[in-house]
């Protein structure tokens, strides 16, 4: 009787039922997926459409999910634009003014077709007229006072060098690891493997003190260097580059190719898909870093986004306009890259990352 | 027909063609111009020597940066003072160590010399615990739901990946943005009736919020990893199962959840190893308020380190021990399951 019902459980997670015809089970798949769909993109949506609002709407409780807007219309007479109302006349008609300023209860208002006549109504009568808006102001104020091209820049820079020079180290040493005997070889495996789960985190200080005394403090280079050997990268590769017949090698040394050129030329190549995956690793970890580069860099002018960011919202008062619209920013090219590449990472990482 | 040859479809491959071919010459001629001067090298050095030549720049940047530190961490966490500069330091013996465990009751964090370290150890391995579970059950059931026979399973998989790409400052913001007092949860809960909840307030919601949203963004990650595994499995073995006549239930018992061990192993460590280090994304989520209730080891060593203005080097470095020693003992046991010394 129990096992009955466990087999009905079970055959919800089964892969074997057939595609005939649509059960319940396949119903409730494919609506919890949908839920994870909605719950996975549903925030990141939430934080765009939030991007294009004005501070005031974002305060506004409870909030709307478009980014509405209230319109405005410039008046002769007036340096700044006003905010245009819908009001209910005495007469019973409804007109749209424009609201010059308020004074306590009442409102002083202009019709922007007649300026030179002042109307004065209850401040509760009022009905903001609003439209849905997708407006850059917030990115423009944002980029102007977050100097984001800086952040992005370094970003770029940090993330672009750093992926290059891991996937040269970690490629020369898994070819000598992989492919050479000779003394020392297993203690060097063996010693940097045991630290493959070993994050910067546990040692900030001392290699802090390092970085200091290199003097490379507020440098670039103290975020690109230290991570660059990296275990997993390694092991990944070394791994990987096990697979690779020894045959080929000697057939190429025969032919007169030096070591290096079996290296770039022979290993690298057939290498590809390892390296393809700790490409997309690299680029997600320094992409995406922040306690190593916060620690490293204390000049704003050398932030990575991600410190940028941080400080951003450090500041004294939270200018949510101006965060939401910087993060919105900060995701768009990762956003983009997994766009157009998802099959390939998702399969990679499924196939070759975990060997 | 001829006018869609005349179109430029066959110059697309051929231009992109020319792109690549541009930057494979660049890579040839850097291939061969470094050549020139390594072929050399190897009639110096022989080919054992290029070896050690090949390890060499990784095992530089992997001493200086990593093992170097590794060690340098025991000079700080039994030397005393705020100077970063060993020659500035004294020796002080265990005082570091004593200071960060000297407990007169372990369960009650107000009785400890160092009470601040010893509420991180306990926040993290509540988080810990909870988290790991919480992800293994929701990654192993999306994986199994995705290994079914179901259309569009690639896309999904990336859905549920999405988020793994985002940063942890991205992420902590986003939730922090969606979980405010006037936030867009709240403002769900007030419209179905409820009350405003002080989501990031109150110790307990932070806390389990917390949780929540470190699943969320990585589980795409674990579900990618054990549906891989689930794929790896001989479907002849579930053919076989169903000329026995086994059930599902059997069948999942019997076949899938052995098969599925290793790479749930796997899973368990290495969400472990990446739960113990938690900060960045607790960090602008809530700052590990309120109070200390999110308040968690790595963020206990970068207060000491960096953030405070007396800086407790050797606090920081005796924290950083301790959580090194349990995160090596998760490595080795990993590195166990995984079997690489039998390989190496």
């Amino acid at each position: 009787m129990q096992n009955q019902s466990g087999s009905r459980i079970m055959e919800f997670f089964s892969n074997t039922r057939g595609v005939s015809k649509l059960h319940l089970t396949d119903i409730l798949t494919y609506l919890y997926l949908f839920l994870g769909t909605l719950l996975m993109f549903g925030p990141v949506l939430w934080l765009v459409f939030s991007s294009f609002k004005t501070p005031g709407e974002l305060t506004r409780f409870p909030p709307r999910i478009a980014p509405y807007r209230q319109e405005t219309a410039v008046v002769p007479g007036y340096d700044d634009p006003l905010p245009l109302f819908e009001v209910t006349m005495e007469d019973g008609s409804i007109t749209t003014l424009a609201r010059i300023r308020r004074v306590g209860l009442e409102a002083q208002m202009v019709d922007p077709a007649n300026p030179e006549e002042v109307i004065r109504t209850s401040n509760t009568d009022l009905v903001p007229i609003e439209s849905i808006v997708f407006s850059a102001d917030n990115y423009r104020e944002g980029i102007e006072s977050f100097n984001f091209a800086r952040y992005f820049l370094n970003s770029l820079v940090v993330t672009i060098l750093a992926t290059m020079l891991t996937l040269l180290v970690n490629s020369m040493a898994a070819f000598s690891l992989s492919k050479y005997q000779y003394r020392g070889r297993n203690t060097i495996f063996l010693v940097i493997i045991s630290t493959l789960m070993v994050p910067i985190s546990v040692i900030l200080v001392p290699a802090f003190l390092i970085i200091t005394e290199i003097g490379w403090n507020n440098n670039l280079l103290g975020v690109i260097v230290p991570g660059a050997a990296t275990p997993t990268g390694v092991f990944l590769l070394r791994q990987y580059m096990l697979t690779i017949p020894d045959e080929l090698l000697d057939s190429a040394r025969i032919d007169g190719a030096s070591e290096w050129r079996i290296y770039a030329q022979i290993i690298l190549p057939l290498a590809a898909p390892a390296l393809a995956v700790l490409t997309i690793f690299s680029v997600m970890w320094r992409w995406n870093d922040f306690l190593w580069p916060k620690i490293v860099l204390t000049r704003s002018e050398l932030f990575t986004l991600q410190v940028g960011l941080n400080a951003f919202q450090g500041d004294l008062q939270i200018q949510w306009h101006l965060i939401l619209a910087m993060t919105v920013l900060t995701i768009l090219p990762i956003t983009l890259v997994f766009g157009i590449l998802q099959k390939y990472i998702t399969t990679g990482i499924a196939t070759t990352g975990m060997k | 027909m001829e006018r869609s040859s005349e179109k430029p479809i066959g110059q697309v491959p051929s231009s992109r063609l020319t792109i690549r071919s541009f930057f494979e010459a660049i890579f040839q001629f850097i291939i061969d111009a470094v050549d020139t001067l390594f072929s050399r090298l190897q009639t110096l050095i022989g080919i054992k020597g290029m070896a050690y030549f090949f390890v060499l720049p990784n095992l530089l940047i992997f001493s200086v940066f990593i093992l170097g530190p590794m060690l340098l961490n025991f000079l700080y966490a039994f030397t005393g003072g705020n100077s970063i500069f060993l020659q500035n330091r004294t020796f002080v013996g265990a005082e570091n160590m004593e200071m960060l465990f000297t407990c007169s009751n372990f369960m009650d964090p107000n009785t400890c010399r160092e009470d601040l370290f010893i509420r991180a150890v306990g926040n993290t391995a509540i988080f810990v615990v909870t988290q790991v579970v919480w992800m293994i059950v929701v990654s192993l059931f999306t994986a199994l739901l995705l290994n079914r026979r179901i259309a569009g399973r690639g896309f999904f998989r990336s859905v549920f990946f999405y988020p793994v790409l985002l940063s942890p400052i991205v992420v902590g913001l986003m939730w922090r943005w969606i979980l405010q007092e006037n936030g867009i949860l709240n403002s769900a809960i007030v419209s179905l009736g409820g009350e405003k909840i002080g989501f990031l307030s109150t110790a307990s919601w932070a806390r389990l919020w917390v949780v929540v949203i470190s699943i969320w963004s990585t589980m795409g990650f674990y579900t990618l990893i054990l549906l891989a595994g689930l794929q790896s499995i001989p479907l002849e073995l579930y053919e076989a199962a169903d000329i026995d006549g086994a059930n599902e239930y059997r069948k999942f018992w019997g076949i899938t959840l052995p098969l599925l061990m290793p790479t749930m192993l796997v899973v368990v460590v290495l969400s472990t190893i990446r739960a113990v280090q938690v900060f960045d994304v607790v960090f602008a989520f809530t700052g590990g308020g309120p109070g200390t209730a999110t308040f968690y080891i790595v963020h206990y060593i970068f207060n000491n380190g960096f953030a405070s203005a007396t800086k407790e080097f050797g606090l920081a470095s005796g924290a950083s021990l301790f959580m090194a020693s349990v995160l090596i003992i998760f490595t080795l046991v990993q590195l166990r399951l995984r079997g690489v010394d039998e390989s190496s």
